[in-house]
């Protein structure tokens, strides 16, 4: 009889430090570049060259460290770790291993509306390998560009329960980091991939299985993907009385299996040793705080923030937060209008504003800028246009520099509300369909639509739909 | 006499040069000269003639210009090929290095850029005549693991010079060139320095840029200068020392007046004598050359004290754990991916590519000395061996710590014997470690040491005595106390002259 199992998966996630230059040396860090052409004698790893460690990375390995509620540790080392690889110029990486400069974080996810808090073992830094391109006629060649370029690892406690919870700690994570400025959120180019610790274990039990490292995972639909696949082969293998091998598999997102990549016994012994070419790394405590502050509010602070102070709802805050670019523009809109209620600037820039925006990393562009939304929301709210002025205005508006003011009165899309211009309107449709006023009179409230349609179509829209409602109402009722 | 120029010390020289009393090029000129006439010697394995009588002419011509020349103008000197040069080969005595050129002839390696220490020597006019042959990267103490063959001591060719910097040892021994550099990880200059009969340095760990330095050990490795006096030695030093933003594990202290501190002596300095540098190995007409040192050192009117390191019997179990440690993961980038020899078999694999390519390029002993390393740093053996070894060299430390609460400057015997003969100890690795037991403990406590020549002795050589062979005494300092050093080595050169 099969058993049901719980699968326990812990993440290792590498996301690239958003740095100018490499961790060791000066080198650009811009991605596109000719093959190694972004090299030098020390990411070439040339005999002689020693490296040399970029305080910029450092500051954003604090600062990532700190947005995941790590502790900082104020002497760490660096380590190498020692493997050959033609990626690998060296023929070590440099690492942290024995003593890394963050540990004990964690984060909070969400899966189906459940909250549940992930444990974060450690962050630590290390350096990128450059990339083997295997060329034709057998022929594989290396681009070092990448070589050097600043990571952290993100290690995660084995605290997750499913595929789904692993691929929400994995969208946390990425959030976070791009949230807080340190990582540009780029799977496909995979500056934040990730590895899978996978082991099954009868439900109830509370030693850990054998696990399956599941390795270079670059999207959010394959970790749950790849995963998925490893809890089915893992509850095969120990339905039919065997045992899982702890080895390393990767994912094949064409056949949706994984496969073995090396056993144990093939396993690399790394031989880790502190580097002697960089001193201890020594974060005092005030580049923590320079780093906490300039961290700023985290996206669960800001959300609650909003929804307290600001009575955004749940969702809006949720949507609204998911970039700083969009926090930025939000309270930039805020700002400009004081007066207006944020529920508004919410509102419209869920249904309209965000649609037209471009996230690229750390940037977003929008199809408007703070100064428009904020005119254009402010002449909706004064009704001077209806609703649905203000989603065409928007539109005539996106993409360009102009004025929503200048748009309105151009096309004279003014809200007609001028009483009497609406009144007569409505006494000759009243005197044109006597047969509907006597439907309203016995009752049929519904029937008021068809004049305030009419009234809505010989303004061409820009009456002003309540307005008209209430005229009618009283008209019907004195005549 | 052509070669007069040559019998200058390092400040004679520079200062005959400023004056314009010499052209810089004549003084190329018979170091070139020299060099061809004693390549018996093979003590350099690249020699830049173009390049250095090219720097030659520039000095001339900015002295006729009015220009000021820098503190070694037309000084030739010469580089341990562990040195990385732009405009020279760098092979580090390995095959590993080395790749067929399209004329069919092998050639070192090129390096894109030079070493710190070998920039601040050209900014201050040095002669870069030519690469020293050296041990093959710096694994040995006998010049005689090269790839070009071994290198003789100018005393004695049957001889060894001493390693791993035995070329630029002898270059300066037999008056090839003024000064050399050499680097000393467990003893690679001074025990040269002593086997040959000149002065050579090893400076404080981080007092000079390791930038461009082929690594073999980095927890230890230091360049350091050799010339025929004290003095020569300390303007060496003063031009390449000093903080470089380059090697993170670079000192920025001060670099201090080291010429100046020549003039010092030992007046005032309060000697330690380690009661277990004199032990059982010590060759005992070496004992006897330092106790007349010693005898002099106290009759100047010095105090000098025995004192005890109590952990030094553990210096070489200790370096050759830890050397070789670093030393296996150092020359990991000698894989035949981007530089030197590369061995495929077509349709090999990677690996193979790797085994190959690694076996042909590398010699024995630093095969010996990766597989140690490898061995150490393995899961299971790392607490073992290499962690203890880090506690015992802490230990170690500690013991000159405690004896330079008492003392100013230590002397020992550089060496416990002198130079042995070519082949001698070839296939007796542990007996050529020994070479390098009064020199390792500085080393892995990361303190200053020299060796300056104090006498000349000869050795019985089956039935005949072997030609007289110089002998080298000891200093060592505090962490960095090169002046007190150059002063302390200043006053016992002339103590050993004056007899
Ligand atoms: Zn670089």
């Amino acid at each position: 009889m099969a058993r049901t199992y719980e699968p326990v998966i812990g993440l290792e996630i590498h996301a690239q430090l958003l740095t100018a230059s490499k961790l060791f040396c000066g080198c650009s860090t811009d991605f596109g570049k000719p093959p190694n052409s972004n090299v030098c004698p020390v990411c070439l790893g040339l005999p002689g060259a020693l490296p040399v460690l970029n305080e910029r990375a450092v500051r954003l390995a604090v600062r990532a460290a700190l947005a995941l509620n790590c502790s900082i540790v104020e002497t760490s080392i660096f380590a190498r770790k020692n493997y050959f690889y033609p990626d690998l110029p060296k023929g070590y990486q440099i690492s942290q291993y024995e003593l890394p400069f963050s540990e004990k974080g964690w984060l909070d996810i969400e899966v189906e509306g459940r909250k549940k808090r992930a444990g974060i073992t450690r962050v630590h830094m290390e350096e990128d390998a450059g990339k083997n391109v295997h060329g034709r006629g057998g022929d594989s060649l290396v681009d070092l560009n990448r070589a050097g370029t600043p990571l952290v690892e993100i290690v995660g406690e084995p605290d997750l329960r499913s595929s789904a919870e692993a691929a929400a700690y994995m969208r946390a994570v990425r959030d976070i980091l791009v949230f807080v400025g340190v990582n540009d959120g780029n799977l496909e180019e995979g500056s934040f991939r990730c590895d899978a610790n996978v082991s099954l274990r009868p439900l109830g039990e509370t030693t850990f299985g054998t696990r399956v490292e599941l390795k270079n995972i670059n999207s959010f639909r394959f970790v749950q993907r790849a995963i998925d696949a490893e809890i089915a082969r893992q509850t095969v293998i120990l339905d039919g009385g065997g045992q899982v091998l702890q080895e390393t598999r990767s994912f094949d997102p064409e056949s949706g299996k994984t496969a073995s990549l090396r056993s144990k016994e093939e396993a690399h012994d790394y031989r880790y040793f502190p580097d002697p070419d960089l001193p201890p790394v020594v974060i005092g405590e005030a580049l923590v705080e320079e780093e906490r502050a300039a961290m700023g509010e985290l996206p669960s602070q800001v959300r609650r923030r909003w929804v307290d102070e600001l009575g955004l709802t749940e969702a809006a805050a949720q949507t609204l937060s998911q970039h700083p670019g969009y926090v930025r523009f939000f309270e930039g809109v805020r700002a400009q209008v004081p007066g207006l209620e944020p529920k508004k600037i919410a509102n419209f820039m869920q249904t309209e504003v965000l649609r037209g925006a471009v996230v690229q990393g750390q940037r977003v562009s929008f199809s408007v800028s703070e100064g428009q939304l904020a005119e254009l929301l402010t002449l909706l709210d004064a009704g001077t246009i209806s609703g649905k002025q203000a989603k065409e205005v928007f539109a005539l508006v996106e993409g360009t520099d102009q004025s929503p003011k200048a748009v309105v009165a151009e096309r004279g899309m003014e809200v007609v509300s001028d009483a009497g211009e609406l009144e007569s309107l409505l006494r000759d449709l009243i005197a044109r369909n006597p047969k509907q006023v006597e439907s309203i009179r016995a009752g049929k409230k519904q029937v008021m639509g068809f004049f305030v349609g009419q009234v809505m179509k010989a303004t061409q829209g820009s009456a002003d739909p309540k307005v008209v409602s209430e005229l009618l109402e009283k008209l019907v009722t004195e005549s | 006499m052509t070669q007069s120029l040559l019998s200058l010390s390092v400040t004679e020289l520079a200062e005959r040069v400023r004056g314009g009393a010499v052209p810089a090029v004549e003084i190329a000129d018979q170091s070139l000269r020299a060099i061809r006439e004693r390549s018996d010697l093979n003590a350099f394995c690249h020699v830049a003639e173009e390049s250095a009588l090219a720097a030659a002419r520039r000095l001339d011509e900015q002295r006729r210009g009015g220009r000021p020349l820098g503190k070694l103008a037309g000084v030739p000197i010469a580089l341990k090929d562990a040195l990385c040069t732009h405009d020279q080969p760098t092979s580090c005595g390995s095959r590993m290095l080395l790749r067929s050129g399209d004329d069919g002839r092998e050639h070192g390696w090129r390096s894109p850029y030079d070493a710190t220490v070998v920039e601040r020597l050209r900014a201050e006019g040095a002669l870069l005549v030519g690469k020293a042959n050296m041990d093959e990267f710096a694994m040995g103490s006998s010049s005689e693991t090269c790839v070009y063959g071994p290198t003789r001591n100018p005393w004695d060719p049957e001889r060894i010079p001493g390693g791993s910097s035995g070329g630029s040892a002898v270059a300066v021994a037999a008056r090839l060139t003024s000064a050399a550099l050499g680097s000393d990880t467990g003893g690679s200059i001074r025990q040269p320095a002593a086997h040959c009969g000149v002065v050579g340095v090893k400076p404080t760990y981080g007092r000079v840029s390791r930038y461009g330095l082929v690594a073999f050990a980095s927890s230890l490795d230091q360049v350091g200068p050799m010339a025929r006096d004290v003095r020569g030695a300390a303007r060496v030093l003063e031009v390449i020392a000093g903080h470089d933003p380059k090697d993170s594990t670079s000192a920025d202290v001060p670099v201090g007046d080291y010429e100046a501190a020549c003039e010092r002596g030992v007046s005032g300095l309060r000697f330690g004598v380690p009661a277990e540098y004199f032990g059982d190995g010590l060759d005992p007409s070496i004992r006897a050359a330092i106790e007349g040192v010693i005898a002099k050192i106290e009759a100047a009117g010095c105090t000098v004290t025995p004192v005890s390191l109590p952990h030094t019997d553990y210096g070489v179990a200790t370096y050759y754990i830890l050397a070789t440690a670093e030393a296996s993961s150092n020359l990991a980038r000698f894989d035949g991916v981007r530089f030197g020899k590369r061995v495929e078999a077509p349709g090999a694999d990677l690996q193979a590519m790797y085994g190959a390519s690694r076996n042909a390029g590398f010699g024995r002993e630093v095969k010996r000395r990766i597989l140690l390393g490898t061995y150490v740093l393995s899961a299971g053996y790392y607490d073992a061996y290499y962690a203890k070894a880090q506690r015992v060299r802490t230990l170690i430390r500690q013991d000159f710590d405690r004896v330079f609460q008492d003392v100013d400057v230590l002397i020992t015997p550089t060496s416990p014997t002198v130079a042995f003969r070519i082949g001698e100890r070839l296939d007796d690795p542990l007996a050529m470690y020994m070479a390098d037991v009064y020199t390792l403990p500085a080393s892995l406590a990361g303190i200053p040491g020299i060796s300056v020549p104090c006498g000349l002795t000869t050795v019985q050589d089956g039935r005949d005595s072997s030609p007289e062979l110089p002998i080298g005494v000891q200093l060592l300092c505090p962490m960095f106390e090169e002046e007190r050093l150059f002063a302390a080595a200043a006053g016992v050169e002339e103590l050993v002259r004056a007899t």
